[in-house]
């Protein structure tokens, strides 16, 4: 029953890897920006919160309210004002810019926050859960966590395919300079696609804080469960996205159990074995 | 007096060190159609480009009804009344037949043309409407980007290589339904390699050599032999 339980709490955690990388699959999707700094806005987000929460007392969950828009604009300015300026035919100088985002937030956040480890307190909510087998139990919060991931993934795919916005999205990524001609002005598109992103960022941010401790130097190792659910679902597939994410959670849990020491480890071993088989991912687009 | 729609005067442009302009002037009256012809490399589509704002590297005038549109980009330009059916058609791969159209009337300026009078025109699209646009033929493909560039209700349609890849029949039959697409008070600029066929549907023509003006007027006032003379430049 162990291993059924370690494979039912990896799926669960698998729901937080999605959001990791939804966002990271959006981006890419839409300018082929690859962000570094994604993983260190998501601890952001986590950051954001935890003042949130102290100065005002609000339910982490309540404090979304007003991380999620926050983020969001944060993400339409940093789009505007930075990235735009880097992308072009080359997709090195935003690649670049990215990687000193994340260098610079890290330690921004280093010198405001400390090294110390904080955790955000979401009461009995962490705590509670309900059995579904003999020593199987389901938290609430991870069982929370993996519904608003598909809720998530599911208004991104409507988003993406049947409204005005994510056909502007898929317009621009599909020819700019024509998008152009259709009066899409493709900076603000951009801005549109990193805006979401960033909301969707710190939900991941505020349910990475409530799940486990979280640490300026968190960030990286986040980007790469975000990466590795992205490139074992298939790139530019969200709800492959999902599935990646639950299968490195479910490895990572699998690992765990044949020694704590494995966890991480078994993840990436997962993210390997699709790399080395199936190198565009379990479902890549059609094109 | 005839309106001057599009004034361009003395334009120059340039990729990187690669000048392709040198100095084009050219008038444009509302309701006319003007054939653009030249041997490859001219600078027909160049000089579209530039009117439509996809060119940023370039000098001189471009009037459209009155205002200097010359530092506008292509955004704004298209909400002025110009829109361009590109060469090579460059649908968007992505997005259904119909997104590609409706995307076209994002700009949403008035006039006679919405999805209703696109599908009127073309049928064909109507039947395909959900399919992706790459899943359609050639022709079908050059119907969307034709009715793409119509649902911005423009005044000024600049046509660059509408029959480049197509079967001599499916080129005939949209080349039928030219005067019906240009009607209705309509201005065009027609690239075409097929130089008789642009000459039979304008009523004025420029033909560019290397970058310059070789020749312009109607095409009754000059010769076959030079006509000829001027696109190759012998």
């Amino acid at each position: 029953m162990e291993w059924v339980n370690a494979i039912i709490q990896g799926i669960l955690v698998g729901g937080l890897y999605a959001l990791f990388a939804a966002g990271l699959s959006l981006i890419f999707g839409v300018m082929r920006l690859v962000n570094i700094a994604h993983g260190d806005f998501i601890v952001a987000g986590s950051y954001l919160a935890w003042i949130l929460v102290r100065a005002t007392g609000l339910h982490p969950l309540v404090s979304l309210i007003l991380v999620i828009p926050i983020a969001a604009i944060f993400g339409y300015v940093l789009q505007m004002v930075i990235f735009n300026r880097t992308l072009g035919k080359d997709i090195l100088p935003p690649l670049l810019v990215s990687f000193g985002l994340s260098v610079i937030l890290q330690n921004m956040l280093l010198e405001t926050f400390t090294a110390d480890s904080r955790k955000l307190d979401a009461g009995t909510l962490e705590t509670g859960s309900f059995s579904i087998l003999p020593g199987v139990a389901i938290g609430y919060f991870p069982l929370l966590m993996f519904g608003t991931a598909i809720a998530v993934i599911a208004g991104l795919q409507y988003m993406f395919y049947h409204t005005a916005l994510g056909r502007s999205f898929r317009a621009t990524s599909d020819d700019k300079e024509i998008a152009l001609l259709m009066g899409l002005d493709n900076r603000k598109v951009y801005a549109a696609a990193m805006a979401l992103c960033l909301a969707v960022v710190a939900l991941a941010g505020v349910f990475l804080a409530i799940r486990s401790n979280f640490d300026p130097f968190m960030g990286p190792g986040r980007l790469i469960f975000g990466f590795e659910a992205v490139i074992i679902g298939g790139l530019g597939n969200l709800w492959g996205t999902l599935v990646g994410g639950v299968i490195l959670g479910v490895a990572q849990g699998l690992g765990a159990e044949i020694d704590p020491g494995w966890q991480v480890l078994a993840g990436h071993i997962a993210f390997l074995a699709v790399l080395a088989f199936r190198p565009r991912g379990l479902f890549p687009r059609m094109t | 007096m005839a309106e001057v729609l599009l004034a361009i005067e003395d334009l120059k442009a340039a990729y990187g060190d690669a000048k392709a302009l040198h100095g084009v002037s050219l008038t444009l009256n509302k309701g006319e159609t003007l054939a653009l012809i030249g041997s490859n490399g001219a600078g027909k589509s160049t000089l579209l480009k530039c009117i439509c704002g996809l060119v940023s590297n370039k000098s001189g005038k471009i009037g459209f009804k009155g205002e200097e549109i010359s530092s506008l980009l292509a955004n704004e330009i298209v909400k002025r009344g110009i829109a361009l059916v590109p060469e090579g058609r460059r649908l968007f791969p992505s997005l259904s037949v119909e997104e590609n159209l409706v995307l076209g009337g994002k700009v949403a300026r008035k006039g006679e043309w919405n999805l209703n009078a696109i599908y009127g025109l073309f049928p064909i699209l109507k039947e395909k409407r959900h399919q992706p646009s790459t899943a359609l033929s050639g022709g079908q493909q050059q119907m969307v980007a034709i009715g793409r560039a119509l649902m911005s209700n423009p005044e000024l349609l600049l046509l660059d290589e509408l029959s480049l890849g197509l079967a001599p029949i499916v080129i005939k039959d949209i080349y039928d339904l030219l005067p019906r697409i240009v009607g209705g008070g309509m201005s065009a600029i027609l690239v075409e390699q097929d130089v008789t066929r642009a000459l039979n549907s304008a009523s004025h023509f420029m033909c560019l050599q290397e970058g310059r003006v070789s020749l312009q007027g109607a095409p009754h006032d000059h010769s076959r032999e030079a006509i000829t003379r001027a696109y190759f430049g012998t």
